[in-house]
């Protein structure tokens, strides 16, 4: 997948949790918690989404990669190069 | 208990409902039920196929995000719609009653079944790797869970919890209301039940190996109460949230005053899984009766608990006529003719179809009543048609559930000292 598929993919898992988030003037650097509506829990779906779609397995201890869509590109861009 | 102060009346001055069929507002369903028109559909559940049900289609959005009932639970989505209409009914915005001195208590007969069913076909189709176990399960099935999304929801740190009474829940959860008010533990009440039992496969499959799952080409024949070709229950889901208040609070902020508890009464049968006791539930209602000060012939409407079942009926229907006898003013009608068993909001949803009578004087039939079985012949059976009656006092409502629980409620018009 391509960084921008990756984006997208995120991005639709999100809207997929919460079709009332808002994506326009999103900052990709700054933390998605702070601007949209999510919490831990809402976190813990993106990271099931993830396994059940490409049988990720993120580690706990690797969940803070997931904090900004900058970092979830960076730290998914190996993961799915495949995908 | 006329004599009581109004700080010792509590009175019901809000409900929010959905019932099956699509009644979402007490007016409505008081519409349905005097025109007796089933509430009963049909549904294909995932192992069992298709089976007659009550089946709710309300705005489930009007009081929370898609996105909080993505997350929580059915019961939880029932619940937090049927709060917030009781207090939209009541009038009650939170400026005169502290959220902390409010309660939320929610019958249930079960909880965490179909999210619990629901887990077990997710993970089926990923060969049962629990790594594909959902991290919402524990919230979404904590038994206090439907409660605790109303508290959220309405931002109220009172006390909440449930309480699990197999089929007399709705009932049980009104009961624990009056009593935490008399205590003086909270100021105002939601209280009510809830039914999510239609998203599980377990409960149809349950009944039906029982044999008391009803069967009917026509799903709205299918819950006939009484009738002699009755087989069965039909499940449904749906829930009921009374606001219920001190009487004095009440009067001082000119709340409309749906009715006045007079009396109640829970025991048990000490017997049996499944097989209901009439005995027991004569000595309830009396009791009831008793607390109510009341002779059985004050009671204008019995609301009977009656699902269906072949032994249940004959059961209840001898309990009430050896307490109730010929009471030339006493009535009887079923709810769950129209819209199935209800499960934990049975209780409440019956007795809200029968709140209106204090204002219409009406008594709403008993449908799919084509053919009386003998055994379940009651005094004043409204069936078929609505009755007018000059007045309606006080009803009483039955509602039991398995493992041996009975309950029973009576509310009275409210007429002030």
């Amino acid at each position: 997948m391509t960084r921008d598929e990756i984006k997208d993919l995120i991005l639709e898992i999100i809207e997929d949790i919460d079709e009332d988030a808002e994506f326009d003037g999103l900052d990709a650097d700054a933390p998605l918690r702070d601007q949209l509506d999510l919490d831990s829990m809402d976190f813990l779906d993106i990271v099931m989404e993830l396994r059940k779609r490409y049988k990720l397995q993120i580690p706990e201890e690797e969940y803070p990669e997931l904090a900004t869509l900058t970092s979830c590109v960076n730290y998914l861009e190996p993961k799915l190069k495949d995908a | 208990m006329s004599d009581l102060s109004a700080r010792e009346r509590f009175v019901i001055t809000g409900v929010g409902l959905t019932a099956p069929g699509g009644a979402n507002d007490l007016p409505e369903f008081r519409r349905r039920l005097l025109g007796g028109v089933s509430g009963i559909s049909t549904i294909d559940l995932r192992y069992m196929g298709k089976a007659p049900a009550g089946i709710c289609a309300f705005e489930e959005t009007r009081y929370r995000k898609k996105k909080e009932n993505k997350r929580g639970t059915r019961a939880g989505c029932i619940g937090v719609y049927c709060a917030g209409e009781a207090l939209a009914d009541a009038g009650i915005d939170f400026s005169g009653y502290a959220r902390a001195k409010t309660g939320v208590y929610i019958g249930l007969t079960e909880h965490g079944t179909v999210e619990t069913e629901n887990e077990v076909y997710n993970i089926s189709q990923f060969d049962y790797n629990v790594d594909y176990w959902t991290h919402h399960h524990n919230p979404r099935t904590v038994l206090n869970n439907p409660a605790g999304e109303i508290t959220m929801n309405l931002g109220i740190t009172g006390p909440h919890y449930t309480v699990g009474a197999a089929c007399a829940a709705g009932n049980a959860a009104l009961i624990q209301g009056v009593q935490m008010l008399k205590l003086g533990e909270v100021d105002l009440a939601l209280c009510g039940g809830i039914s999510e039992c239609v998203g599980s496969f377990g409960i149809f499959a349950s009944f039906k190996a029982q044999g008391a799952l009803a069967e009917h080409p026509d799903p709205t024949k299918a819950s006939r109460p009484l009738d002699r070709e009755r087989n069965g229950i039909v499940i449904s889901e749906g829930g009921c949230v009374f606001t219920l208040e001190r009487l004095d609070r009440a009067l001082a902020r000119g709340a409309k005053i749906y009715a006045e508890i007079a009396g109640y009464a829970m025991n048990s049968d000490a017997r049996d899984f499944v097989l209901p006791y009439g005995p027991r539930q004569s000595e309830c209602m009396r009791l009831a009766l008793e607390r109510a000060g009341m002779e059985p012939g004050d009671i204008t409407i019995i609301n009977t608990h009656a699902t269906g079942t072949l032994q249940g009926d004959i059961e209840e229907c001898k309990a009430v006529r050896e307490v109730f006898g010929e009471c030339p003013g006493t009535w009887t009608n079923n709810t769950k003719s129209s819209i199935g068993h209800a499960m934990g909001a049975a209780g409440v949803l019956e007795l809200a179809g029968n709140l209106s009578s204090f204002t219409d004087n009406m008594i709403h039939p008993t449908i799919n009543l084509d053919n009386l079985d003998p055994d379940c012949a009651l005094p004043g059976l409204v069936a078929g048609t609505a009755r007018k009656v000059d007045r309606v006092n006080a009803v009483l409502n039955n509602s039991f559930g398995m493992v041996g629980i009975n309950s029973v409620i009576i509310v009275k018009r409210f007429v002030a000292n």
